[in-house]
């Protein structure tokens, strides 16, 4: 896990920023790729699968945990989770009241579909970054990005339909003005309409684009921020705990594993003596992290800390790029329907 | 981090979650939560209309309670006036009674007196007749005589 020298450092990274990938590789055929090499080669016409199993797999939770409010919904008291999905909704309702003006029934379901969509996409980045993947690794999947929002090509995607709709219906309501907005601004003179097209052209361009690129941004950003952090340290004092076991046992260094077994037991038995009242928390804190610190070291102990601590600034980043993404998502939109 | 065809997959897959939501959960759920504004709203209305109900209500009582303590208070005055004026009426009744009884009694004294008088007259008549026939024995003359002492016997 950690890294002794460059090299895996190197590797290691990289391992973590490549999707699976399946798609048809021109020398070995349809398949999944066993390298980055291989997925680059599959070029175009190849798909991040667990791209799009995450993210499938999230809307279809975030579907069906509204469609089980919405079956429950009634106009009595509304309690637990009824109450939790009304207070979102009535959260989107407002925002969407706020900056779009137009008539459109579409735009408050969408901005609801983006916001809880992207949020769960992006709470996939709290989740310790070697947990699935070490996980699917053992059941022979090579590759997994679980963080479907760190995959430019989701963003861009989601950033490009948003793009159609615009273009919709600025063509739909504006008709021939939306022909002239492109043509005869900021210069209103036929001498001047390429450059106009060219100025119009490209602001237009830049919404879906710094859009999409801007939640891609700041999602990789983080997610590198989580492996740099275990890189530099082990994935945290619990992970390092057991995979420092798990290490000793498989390379032969018997005498080491005793060692984490006794602090793992140790850890394990203050935690159910707190559960059983015998030792106060605070003292159960404090004596767990000296055992973590005594068995994985003063690294593994800030690893753990530093991972936490990024974790909770990240609680902060994910809601805030799922606001702007369906906030820009709403006014893009209802820019494309102001009639000048 | 190629671009590739999860671009099209997750346009795809977006447009069918944002047609999903809007078919299925947006409206039914927006649709209660306004039913649900409206019904608080009327409630809140009903409970205001039935504060100024009860306040008119509140207002309408004290004034009959006042009314009726009025009228209790008319209705004692006028009981404790008749009250005395029958108790004076029977004063009067008694005293004119006692009067009458009085003059009635008296009257009958009189008469008594008078009679008794009459008798006592009558016997001192007989009586002094009867002593002069004692003393002059048949020598007078009993017809002469006795209007003698009759008139004696009135002025006594």
């Amino acid at each position: 896990m950690a890294g002794e020298n460059p090299a895996s450092t190197t590797e290691y990274i990289q391992h973590h920023l490549q999707n699976l990938v399946y798609g048809k590789h021109p020398d070995t055929g349809w398949g999944f790729a066993h390298s980055s090499q291989e997925a680059m080669d599959m070029g175009f016409w190849a798909i991040h699968v667990d791209s799009m199993v995450w993210s499938i797999g999230l809307g279809s939770l975030f579907c069906w945990m509204f469609l089980r409010a919405a079956k429950k919904a009634h106009t009595g008291v509304p309690a637990g989770w009824l109450n939790f999905v009304e207070m979102i909704v009535e959260f989107i309702d407002g925002q969407v009241k706020d900056s779009f003006h137009g008539r459109n029934k579409m735009v408050a379901p969408l901005a609801l579909t983006v916001f809880v969509w992207i949020f769960l996409m992006n709470l996939m980045d709290l989740l310790p970054v070697d947990l699935i993947p070490t996980l699917l690794a053992m059941s022979g999947v090579s590759y997994q990005k679980i963080v479907p929002s760190t995959d430019p090509n989701v963003t861009l995607g989601m950033a490009l339909a948003v793009f159609i709709l615009m273009v919709y219906y600025s063509f739909k309501i504006k008709g021939t003005g939306f022909v002239k907005e492109l043509t005869m601004h900021p210069f209103n003179h036929w001498a001047f309409i390429p450059i106009n097209l060219f100025m119009e052209t490209v602001g237009l361009l830049a919404k879906p684009f710094s859009l999409g690129l801007r939640l891609f941004g700041n999602m990789y950003a983080g997610e590198m921020i989580f492996i740099l952090i275990a890189t530099m340290f082990a994935a945290g004092a619990g992970a390092g705990l057991v995979s420092g076991g798990l290490h000793a046992q498989l390379f032969g260094e018997e005498t080491s594993a005793l060692f984490w077994l006794v602090i793992f037991v140790l850890v394990v038995s203050v935690c159910w003596l707190n559960l059983k009242g015998k030792v106060s928390t605070g003292k159960t804190v404090l004596l767990c992290m000296a055992f973590m610190a005594i068995g994985g070291g003063v690294f593994a102990l800030g690893g753990g800390l530093m991972q936490w601590g990024w974790a909770v600034f990240h609680i902060l980043v994910i809601t805030l790029q799922a606001f702007i993404f369906m906030v820009l998502t709403v006014v893009y939109l209802s820019m494309a329907h102001e009639d000048h | 981090m190629n671009i590739n065809l999860t671009l099209f997959g997750q346009m795809v897959t977006f447009a069918f979650f944002v047609w999903f939501c809007m078919k299925f959960v947006w409206p039914v759920i927006i649709e209660s939560m306004e039913e649900r504004q409206k019904k608080i709203a009327d409630g809140l209305d009903a409970a205001d209309r039935a504060l100024r109900d009860l306040e008119l209500a509140q207002n309408k009582a004290t004034d009959q309670m006042k009314e009726a303590k009025l009228e209790a208070a008319g209705i004692v005055d006028q009981a404790n006036k008749r009250a005395n004026q029958i108790v004076d009426e029977a004063k009067v009744q008694a005293r004119t009674e006692g009067d009458r009884l009085k003059v009635a009694a008296e009257a009958e004294i009189e008469q008594e007196i008078n009679r008794a008088k009459e008798e006592l007259r009558t016997a001192v008549a007989g009586l002094a007749l009867a002593g002069a026939e004692k003393v002059l024995e048949a020598s007078i003359d009993d017809k002469a005589n006795r209007a003698l002492v009759d008139n004696l016997a009135a002025q006594l």
